[in-house]
């Protein structure tokens, strides 16, 4: 079954294109990466998708259009995970996984017990349970990390979005919160799609790659068709080697492009 | 499990009731003519209904209470809880914590309505309702009406420039004002008294004129209490949680302004309830807004009650300007309130 489908989408912001034409169909359960260059339009796709900026052509959500989806509705079918998200001051940990169920609550009613029995199992499942009571801004960035997730999920949509989810963390950090992101995939049955900056986590934790540039699909296809180095140097306009890990799997590795020798 | 720390709590809202009565009925018993405490809790009570009792207060002692001490605290108490719960609603809606209510022009836009009521209103003193109040109100939802158009009027629809938009308001309304108040320098007097903020003119009559507009506010602020909460992570992840941040904002800032429109109508300018009742909630009870705004609401009626009897006591027979008590007691407690958090863990 088909998660996302999008037909000839297109978003200008201030006048000027950011997405042309994009045509991405992404089935259910599957895991894909956005790649590109800074500006290429990452962020702009997944916020087109959780329904944040006006586009152009058609996004189906599951079976159903996105511009015929309440912003509820939408929000119950998909959970977006911002680059850099808000910290509220003075929040528990909590109180903020809690704003996940904000889709399911009717306008003025309030959280039932089903609801916070929904964002218990949540913080179990990601080991934040003794977390709750905290405060989010007394967090470190991994944690911190794992609770806005955990929000998301508590959104329970089938649909996970993600803008650039290691941003900040170290690499220890940045495999776990992937590692985290890949179980609860499989253990929930969600579709992830990640923005990614970082070329070789990108390879490792998608089944498909999409490379971006100037608002268009340059590249799709898995890590071993989109990561080779003449795409990443035209693309990025970056010198790289690609290496073949022996444990399967592909790692991108900048190199310093070789210096004009200085003329005496 | 403390998950449901942000929701409603009813000890903590007993207890600012219970401090509540306590201000109100020593407000209603301390002045020139002391009231016996058990006579007034009995003429209070025979007015229930299916209570008949004799409280033992003389014809004139009756008149005192019911005609000048209880108005009057019910008054300040309104007035108290309307810039208190309007100061959290803006506080949260706009994310900023030095949100007060007069933030949105609606103290230039009262203040501009009153000097005009006062120096070139008709005489009024045959209409059912004084013009100055009127006035006042027109000006402080005009002047909100004024920057909320002008904010969205350029397209971004950010916090900032909302407030910017109420600066840019207040700036041009303060300008008239103080033009009209030098033209008509015999007014300057009047204009000063009303600015600084009194509840001196008391009555039955302004707290009928007052309710309807706190009790709708009241309940549409209240009501919103959980997706202020949710506005807390801004605008677009309010959005991508299903909320329509603006639509929110407006409804809460359009309440908060009949509420603070319907307070300065019948007391003028009283500041720092709207800052420093929200903000020392804040800090004790934490800052989801199911409790903090109804606690404020609580806590502001009884702040201004105590203030007010602070206000007509300490320099009785005269009285000093509300404000001047507001500010001269409330910024060394709220010192001491901001030192206690930050030495708790």
């Amino acid at each position: 079954m088909t998660a996302i489908e999008l037909r000839g989408v297109s978003v200008a912001l201030d006048g000027r294109p950011v997405l042309s034409e994009l045509t991405l169909r992404i089935p259910g359960g599957s895991r894909l990466s956005l790649i590109g260059p800074n500006g290429s339009g990452k962020t702009t796709l997944l916020r087109a998708i959780a329904g944040l900026v006006v586009h152009e052509g058609e996004i189906r959500v599951g079976d159903a259009t996105g511009a015929t989806l309440s912003r509820r509705e939408l929000a119950r079918r998909v959970a977006l995970v911002p680059q850099i998200p808000a910290v509220p001051a003075g929040v528990t940990v909590g109180d903020y996984v809690l704003l996940g169920r904000t889709p399911h609550i009717p306008y003025f009613g309030t959280e039932t017990r089903r609801d916070l029995a929904i964002v218990a199992s949540v913080l179990d499942h990601l080991d934040l349970a003794a977390f709750a009571g905290r405060r989010l801004d007394s967090l470190s960035g991994g944690e911190r990390q794992r609770v806005v997730l955990a929000r998301a999920l508590a959104q329970q949509a089938p649909v996970l979005l993600l803008d650039e989810p290691t941003t900040g963390l170290d690499v220890g950090h940045q495999q776990q919160v992937l590692e985290l992101v890949d179980t609860l995939r499989h253990d929930l049955d969600l579709t992830v799609v990640s923005a990614m900056h970082d070329l070789t986590l990108a390879g490792q934790f998608a089944d498909q790659l999409v490379l971006l540039d100037g608002g268009r699909v340059a590249a799709a296809g898995p890590a071993r068709e989109v990561l080779t180095e003449p795409v990443i140097a035209q693309h990025y306009h970056a010198s790289v080697r690609v290496l073949e890990d022996p444990a399967g799997g592909i790692v991108v590795v900048p190199v310093r492009a070789p210096q004009r020798e200085v003329v005496r | 499990m403390t998950v449901t720390s942000a929701r409603l709590r009813v000890g903590p809202l007993l207890a600012a009731s219970a401090v509540l009565a306590g201000a109100a009925l020593l407000a209603v018993l301390v002045g020139p003519v002391r009231l016996d405490p058990g006579a007034v809790l009995v003429e209070l009570a025979d007015r229930l209904p299916l209570v008949d009792t004799t409280s033992g207060l003389s014809a004139p002692e009756t008149a005192i209470l019911w005609q000048l001490r209880l108005p009057r605290v019910v008054l300040g108490g309104l007035v108290g809880a309307m810039l208190a719960l309007a100061g959290a609603a803006y506080q949260g809606v706009f994310r900023n914590p030095l949100a007060d209510p007069y933030l949105l022009g609606a103290a230039a836009g009262a203040g501009l309505g009153a000097t005009l009521a006062i120096a070139h209103g008709p005489d009024t003193s045959a209409w059912p309702v004084d013009l100055l109040p009127v006035a006042a109100f027109a000006g402080a939802v005009a002047g909100v009406a004024g920057a909320y158009a002008l904010g969205r009027s350029g397209g971004a629809r950010t916090t900032t420039t909302l407030i910017l938009s109420g600066v840019a308001v207040a700036a041009f309304l303060t300008a008239i004002q103080t033009y009209v108040q030098q033209r008509e320098a015999e007014t300057l007097r009047e204009v000063y008294g009303w600015i600084l903020g009194r509840l001196t003119t008391a009555g039955w009559r302004e707290v009928a004129l007052m309710a309807p507009y706190a009790l709708v506010s009241t309940v549409a602020i209240l009501l919103h209490g959980r997706l202020i909460d949710v506005l807390a992570v801004g605008d677009d992840e309010a959005s991508s949680l299903g909320v329509r941040a603006a639509r929110v904002r407006l409804v809460v800032v359009a309440a908060a302004t009949l509420a603070t429109a319907a307070a300065v109508a019948v007391s003028g300018l009283i500041g720092f309830v709207g800052i420093i009742v929200p903000h020392t909630i804040r800090l004790i009870a934490g800052s989801g807004h199911r409790l903090l705004a109804p606690l404020s609401l609580v806590a502001g009626a009884a702040f201004l009650i105590l203030a007010d009897l602070a206000a007509r006591t300490v320099m009785a027979p005269a009285e000093l300007p509300i404000g001047v008590v507001t500010a001269f007691v409330g910024a060394p407690f709220f010192a001491l309130v901001l030192r206690a958090a930050r030495q708790a863990p």
